[in-house]
């Protein structure tokens, strides 16, 4: 005798009864009350068979392993770099992870990377007290340069990125840019003042409409306005 | 003088209108805006975030900072002096132990989720309307939470039974005044805060406390609606 109450894609609040009976599965986001089924944060309810889950829409970055983060140097030590992750913990990127290049014994780290530079890499391991380690060993793993970095919803980059990266190619395309998407929220846009303008008004438009169907020809649309002249 | 029906006219079981609105403050993490009659509350949340000094923190989990601040010209009466008081830092802390019964913040060692509370105005019911806003803006920053949390406070002035007092019952003159503050989580029913100022009889406080209940129960469904609206368009 089981009930979902909660409709697919509806907003749920913390405490709400999504749904009655032990043969419906709480999936991430709620928990298991006796017989109910409960939300446990603010999200969009998605009902697939048996398990119900939430879908976050807001809040700061979590960091996941494997995730390819875009972060600035905020410290240079004896034998590696302390990277702000736009979350609430920093990373740690040792020296043999920082470079293929031979780095000597005692050699002046912020040759490779000084204070303030960004730089996007990928995180390796994140254990139980938040400990994050990053590597620049991989493709498309490197310093940026120039350009100029943006901040987003986290929630939204799956959005920006759209299917297979289809958003932000489109972005790159219309004007000119090379565009960086980091998982945590922060974009990195390089290319004409004017065209980097309407890269981060078009990414500003993406972020606020994200929830709207058909949002690339809505995005191709707009891009192609702003282009013509 | 006897206090016979209440000043604004409302029944005795009734709060002061109500408004709510998620999302008030752009830059914070999470933010919300409770107004109940004359008092207003503003909450923003920041975090999880990085907590120093070093020492407060716990490995275990992150920790839950609350700030509640009454603005200069806020208070019907004198001008609250700026800064923070005792008053002030007893707040800020029944604030904390309020919410926090419903806050899962094990995801987050070491770190912190700052609350502060602002009132641009205030007509007694300050602190309840604080924990309503700052619940509100948890939820909306996308913290792990159980439940929401509902505040009001009840209270007795003479032989009368009273829930939401304002100003001008809070202090009446010359007779008996109650006034107990009163925060529940609304889906269990169990209560955070429950303080009192004054004096009732055990009999009166339960009743009271259903009064309060019925109360909250409206409040909870106001903070359902203004959380939902501003994900609103989200529904498509």
């Amino acid at each position: 005798m089981s009930e979902i109450i909660v409709k697919d894609k509806e907003i749920s609040v913390p405490g709400e009864t999504l749904a009655v009976g032990m043969d419906i599965l709480p999936g991430s986001g709620t928990y298991r009350d006796g017989e109910k089924i409960v939300a446990n944060r603010l999200g969009l309810a998605m009902v697939d068979g048996r398990t119900i889950k939430l879908i976050p829409l807001s809040g700061r970055y979590i960091p996941k392993t494997g995730d390819t983060i875009i972060c600035k140097v905020i410290d240079v030590g004896f034998n590696g770099w302390r990277i702000d992750t736009n979350s609430a913990y920093s990373a740690m990127m040792s020296m043999k992870d920082a470079t293929s290049e031979f780095i000597a014994r005692g050699a002046n780290l912020t040759q490779y990377y000084d204070l303030g530079d960004y730089i996007v890499c990928k995180i390796v391991n994140v254990t139980s007290q938040k400990l994050i380690d990053v590597t620049m060993k991989g493709p498309g793993l490197r310093k940026l340069k120039g350009g100029r970095i943006i901040e987003v919803n986290t929630n939204k980059v799956p959005r920006i990125i759209g299917k297979q990266g289809s958003m932000v190619m489109m972005i790159k395309d219309a004007t000119n840019c090379n565009i960086s998407v980091g998982q945590n929220g922060l974009i990195w846009i390089y290319g004409e003042p004017m065209n980097e303008l309407l890269a981060v008004q078009t990414i500003r438009k993406i972020e606020k409409e994200s929830h709207l169907s058909g949002l690339t020809d809505k995005i191709k649309e707009y891009l192609e306005e702003n282009t013509k002249k | 003088m006897t206090y016979k029906q209440r000043i604004d006219g409302r029944g005795f079981d009734e709060a002061r209108p109500i408004e709510a609105k998620v999302g008030v403050i752009k830059r914070a993490d999470g933010s919300a805006m409770f107004k109940i009659g004359n008092t207003w509350a503003y909450a923003a949340v920041y975090g999880p975030r990085n907590l120093h000094p070093k020492f407060l923190q716990d490995p275990q989990k992150g920790i839950l900072r609350c700030n509640y601040n009454m603005m200069p010209f806020s208070s019907s009466g004198e001008r609250v002096r700026p800064g923070g008081s005792r008053r002030s830092k007893e707040i800020s802390l029944v604030t904390q132990k309020a919410l926090l019964p419903v806050l899962d913040l094990e995801e987050y060692p070491n770190s912190v989720v700052d609350v502060f509370i602002e009132l641009p105005q205030t007509e007694a019911g300050s602190r309840c309307a604080g924990i309503c806003a700052a619940s509100m803006a948890l939820a909306d920053a996308g913290l792990n939470m159980k439940d929401l949390i509902s505040a009001v406070s009840v209270g007795r002035v003479a032989d009368k039974l009273l829930v939401d007092l304002d100003y001008s019952e809070e202090s009446y003159p010359d007779v008996a005044v109650a006034d107990i503050p009163i925060a529940i989580m609304p889906n269990s029913g169990k209560i955070t805060l429950l303080q009192m100022d004054g004096e009732v009889k055990k009999e009166e406080l339960m009743k009271l406390l259903e009064m309060g209940k019925k109360v909250l129960m409206e409040i909870y469904e106001i903070q359902k609606k203004a959380l939902k609206e501003k994900y609103h368009e989200v529904e498509v």
